[in-house]
């Protein structure tokens, strides 16, 4: 380890320090201040005989006699399976007055990205046990599926609603939930743990929190600690983990500090233009692999500032997820819980998951005929505000009073509502059956006659 | 003897080197661990290297060598069926050789398979002369492909055998101007540069794709140039795919350039399993994937669409149609931009590079149907899909690239949110094609033109009336026009919707679009004869036949003379319709 008391400039988050040699980049770097205190920070650039190197936390107290010590190493994580039932802060340091749990394996919280020829694709049906999601879009293992929320919207209730109910049908195997809070508040902290807690979730969680008061720089952390933890658990001891993160839009604010702070040149909305290979390595470490039990999932909570879906945070995440759950303001406005609108959002990976064996052999078509139907329902009522309900056809009547119980009997359930997926497909027949069954042209003929209720057929 | 430098800056993927001896794009080895590199800038005593790995841990001070060579893929028997990353590592190879699901830094492994045997028949005699990229003999590569071993020069043979040998063996030995050229059945070739060829023909023939929207409204030549441009969610790669699937190219080479990586399995669990419609094989024997996902490293990102090019020109050399799909290249221009940006050049629009409009036209320039140097006639398509921020088409890389393709296939957010696919909007696409191969089409059914110049009529008119009707309702259209809206929507439902994952409907052959699009067609001139006739609307609407012309798409590629007894079915069913029945 080698030590210097050579700093030269310091400019917001960064300290240039001269004359050093042998630094490697991404080394982890502990300044030490005069009145003993610690900070870490991390080398960002590096030529002979100086160094540049990025400050976890604020640069309050440092001054040019600060000792700077370069650790030799880049920065990793000790990861063990005693990590789960534990909480953590934003870089990994414990927050339960319990002493750092002995670590099994160090690891590279950058990780490696998965060969694409070891991949496997995701396949097993997940059930969260919410109507729009397992009957609409479905999650799968493996994949990373976002929730794009608003500012004020539940997506803090959805995403515990979902880490408690999660469970794949059939066998009973090991899950694991990682969850990292990125700049959220204390109050939302306190949220998320008392309901682990309530659940007796925590024992199979792992938490690591980076509060909205915790310096920005450690936000670019928290997420790489919990999928570093995740991949530990899901390579290595063959558990299922489902990790969320919650907030990626606090993340991005941080990336673009980070970035006007080290003078790059901004691209969109002054974001730098890295940001979509940043965020992939983020949201690329979800998947399958062959030879291993285990799988990691994602889901990551954004809030579109504006509710703008084609802001860069939610756009380029789109771009690199598999699908989006979209919340609905109007939903929200309209006392629905939870909010997601089915239309705006999608599963790619769907059909991989549904269907005989899996789910239900119906799953398909009468999700797409409850799709239509909702979409056409709510076109309806959009023209009906027009030219007044009278105007309407007797079946286009039928369709505005569909999309008014979809949204009432499918969307809508309750915070403690686990309803399995015979439940969910259910309750989508018992909706189309008060449509005219000739209305029903995207259902196979033998599962209409098989599924559709009979008795209110017309 | 490899010349020593020093590594001297580390920010990033860019690296700075002193005191070495090289040029402008040589590849180099940086650091203990030896990562590939590429000098992209020479400035005084300072190169600055692009590094395809990820340089964490990497020190001042550390040696860099210069391998005096540009980067650069080795061409040869063996590429097909493989997986590669953006600098042809064969990922299968990696994944054994490392046996982890990463893929650590610093390993390395020949894109080609040294010990495997291949059976080479040659094709020209002992003492026989020939051109340069004549070929010398083939070796049959996989199930689909006759892999052609091509003279490097003009000249005599002056040794050629046959039998079993592996890439590395001489099986030719070719004498020019008192020199010897040893041939063996791979050769390197610097990847940004363009192969040769004698000349480049004017697209005439089309690229059939089996997707409807495309071949019939929007045909894309042999030899051209498409981009796709759609924001996520409208269905880019299911296109891409498609495409990849059911183009009637002898060779696809896919580059998954910064791109989800599950997607890439997706491919390279379906490929083997589908069969190609024209030759009954596995789609995977005729394929190549260079996969570079998102998180992969940027610089190798960069240059995976020129490895993935330079594959396609040399399959091209040998003869054969090859379609390149590149998903997505607006991936491959933010890589230009990062690496921009560390360099410190002044950006243009939007932080990418000035450079940005030349460098995607060259990539594009690299399609075409030529004559190849040995005289046969071989085809590059280039069909690229664009990922614009925000599904705005005004940003620079979409636009630089309009200005460039000839074939551009717009996706459409609000088509894909109503489960119309391929959400291809119809009315703002467009093809530069259309003219040229317009003859190919009449021949194989008379009139195709007129009948696609008669329906794109109909949707726009419908497009015009649509906007009517959101005000006072259908019903307030004259008879004539709600006509007009029931075969729009024919079109639209029955013809332009194409279902991927069904499986009759997820390949279309172009009789049979001949067929279907006449069968909508004669249902419409027949129903307005029967208008005019009298024939109240409401009787039209609800005439069974309807639903049989929505029916057709799923009729089998060998029953297609159905849907020729179905149009005669149309023609009575209105005739009955006239006659009061």
């Amino acid at each position: 380890m080698k030590e210097y008391k050579t700093i030269n400039e310091i400019s917001g988050p960064l300290i240039f320090v001269e004359e050093v040699e042998g630094v490697a980049y991404g080394e982890i770097v502990e300044i030490t201040l005069e009145n003993g205190e610690k900070l870490k920070g991390q080398v960002l650039d590096v030529s002979k005989g100086r160094a540049v190197v990025q400050v976890f936390g604020a640069t309050i107290g440092i001054d040019k006699s600060s000792t700077v010590a370069f650790k030799g190493e880049t920065l990793k994580l000790g990861v063990s399976e005693e990590m789960l039932g534990r909480v953590f802060n934003g870089i990994g340091e414990p927050l339960d007055n319990s002493p750092l749990p002995l670590a099994e394996e160090k690891r590279d919280i950058n990780g490696s990205a998965i060969n694409p020829y070891q991949r496997e694709p995701p396949k097993a049906f997940i059930n969260t046990g919410i109507s729009t999601i397992d009957g609409m879009n479905t999650l799968v293992r493996g994949q990373k599926l976002p929730i794009f929320s608003g500012a004020g919207l539940p997506h803090n209730e959805l995403a515990v609603q979902i880490a408690r109910q999660a469970r794949v049908l059939g066998k009973e195997e090991e899950f694991a939930v990682v969850f990292a809070a990125i700049g959220i508040t204390h109050e939302e902290a306190h949220y998320f743990i008392k309901n682990f807690e309530k659940t007796n979730a925590l024992e199979r969680a792992v938490l690591f929190l980076n509060l909205a008061n915790d310096p920005s720089v450690e936000r670019l952390i928290t997420p790489r600690l919990a999928l570093t933890t995740a991949e530990f658990l899901a390579f290595e001891k063959d558990m299922h983990v489902l990790v969320i993160i919650t907030d990626m839009t606090n993340y991005c604010e941080a990336l673009r500090e980070i970035s006007a702070a080290r003078q790059e040149i901004p691209g969109r909305r002054g974001y730098p233009g890295y940001m979509y290979t940043d965020l992939s390595t983020i949201y690329e470490r979800a998947g399958r692999v062959k030879g291993k039990k285990g799988t990691v999932t994602q889901m990551p909570i954004l809030t579109m500032p504006g509710d703008d879906k084609t802001h860069p945070i939610p756009d380029l995440t789109g771009y690199i997820t598999e699908g989006q759950i979209v919340l609905s303001r109007e939903l929200h406005r309209k006392g629905i819980y939870p909010p997601i609108d089915p239309l705006p959002s999608l599963s790619r990976l769907m059909n991989n998951g549904i269907g005989e064996g899996k789910t239900r052999e119906d799953h398909k078509n009468l999700s797409d005929q409850l799709y239509a139907s909702y979409a056409n329902g709510r076109e309806l009522r959009a023209l009906s505000a027009v030219v007044g309900e009278e105007a309407l056809t007797e079946v286009d009547r039928k369709y505005l009073k569909f999309a008014d119980e979809f949204e009432n009997k499918f969307i809508r359930q309750g915070f403690y509502e686990d309803r399995d997926i015979e439940e969910t497909l259910d309750i989508g027949w018992e909706l189309l059956s008060m449509l005219p069954s000739s209305e029903l042209k995207r259902i196979k003929e033998e599962y209409i006659k098989k599924y559709l209720p009979k008795s209110k057929s017309s | 003897m490899m010349k020593k430098g020093e590594l001297y800056r580390i920010s990033g993927p860019v690296v700075v080197a002193k005191n070495l001896d090289a040029k402008m794009y040589d590849v180099v080895r940086v650091g203990e661990e030896e990562l590939v590199g590429e000098i992209i800038k020479i400035s005084g005593n300072n190169y600055v290297i692009q590094v395809y790995e990820d340089t964490t841990g990497l020190k001042p001070g550390e040696p860099v060598y210069s391998t005096s060579k540009p980067l650069s893929v080795e061409l040869g028997v063996g590429i097909l069926k493989n997986i590669y990353d953006g600098t042809q590592r064969p990922l299968k190879e990696i994944s054994e050789k490392t046996k982890s699901i990463f893929i650590p830094r610093g390993v390395e492994a020949n894109a080609l398979d040294r010990k495997k045997k291949w059976e080479f028949k040659p094709v020209v005699k002992k003492n026989s002369r020939v051109r340069r990229g004549e070929v010398l003999g083939t070796i049959k590569e996989t199930e689909l492909i006759e892999h052609k071993i091509l003279s490097p020069v003009e000249g005599k043979v002056k040794e050629i055998n046959s039998g079993k040998f592996n890439v590395e063996d001489v099986v030719a030995i070719i004498e020019s101007f008192g020199k010897k050229y040893e041939v063996k059945l791979y050769h390197n070739w610097p990847v940004r540069n363009p192969r040769p060829f004698k000349k480049k023909f004017p697209p005439t023939i089309p690229l059939i794709t089996g997707m409807r929207v495309i071949d019939t409204f929007f045909p894309i030549a042999k030899g051209g140039t498409a981009a796709i441009p759609g924001p996520f969610g409208s269905g880019k790669t299911v296109t891409q795919q498609s495409l990849a699937k059911w183009s009637d190219a002898q060779i696809v080479v896919y580059i998954g350039c910064g791109e989800r990586g599950n997607e890439m399995t997706e491919v390279l669990e379906e490929f083997p399993k589908l069969e190609d419609p024209r030759s009954g094989k596995p789609l995977m024997e005729r394929t190549v994937l260079i996969a570079n996902t998102s998180n992969m490293p940027v610089a190798a990102r960069e240059a995976s669409i020129y490895t993935g090019i330079t594959i396609a020109e040399y399959y091209r050399d040998m003869g054969y149609d090859v379609s390149l799909m590149a998903d997505s290249t607006s991936r491959w221009a933010e890589a230009l931009r990062e690496i921009g940006g560390r360099l410190e050049e002044m950006p243009g629009e939007e932080g990418y590079p000035a450079y940005l409009a030349r460098k995607i036209a060259e990539f594009y320039e690299r399609a075409g149907r030529v004559e190849t140097l040995g005289g046969e006639e071989g085809s590059v398509t280039v069909i690229g899909a664009v990922s614009p921020p925000g599904g705005d088409l005004s940003e620079p890389v979409t636009q630089n690239t309009l200005r460039v393709t000839k074939a551009f296939f717009a996706l459409d957010a609000s088509l894909a949110q109503k489960r119309h696919f391929p959400a291809i909007n119809w009315l703002t696409s467009y093809s530069l094609y259309l003219d040229v191969l317009s003859n190919w089409f009449d021949k194989v059914g008379e009139g195709f033109s007129y009948l696609r110049k008669e329906a794109m009529k109909i949707l726009q008119k419908e497009a015009e009336l649509r906007e009517i009707v959101q005000l006072v309702g259908p019903d307030a259209l004259p008879e004539k026009e709600q006509l007009t809206l029931i075969t729009a929507r024919m079109l639209r439902e029955d013809y332009l919707q194409q279902n991927a994952f069904h499986e009759i409907d997820m390949y279309c052959s172009v009789k049979k679009q001949y067929l279907m699009l006449k069968a909508i067609l004669t249902f419409n001139t027949r129903a307005l004869e029967a208008l005019e006739k009298g024939v109240p609307i409401e009787k039209i609407r609800s005439s069974k036949i309807i639903e049989k012309i929505a029916r057709m798409k799923y009729i089998e590629e060998k029953n297609l003379n159905e849907i020729e007894k179905l149009i005669g079915e149309v023609r009575k069913e209105l005739t009955k319709l006239e006659e009061g029945e």
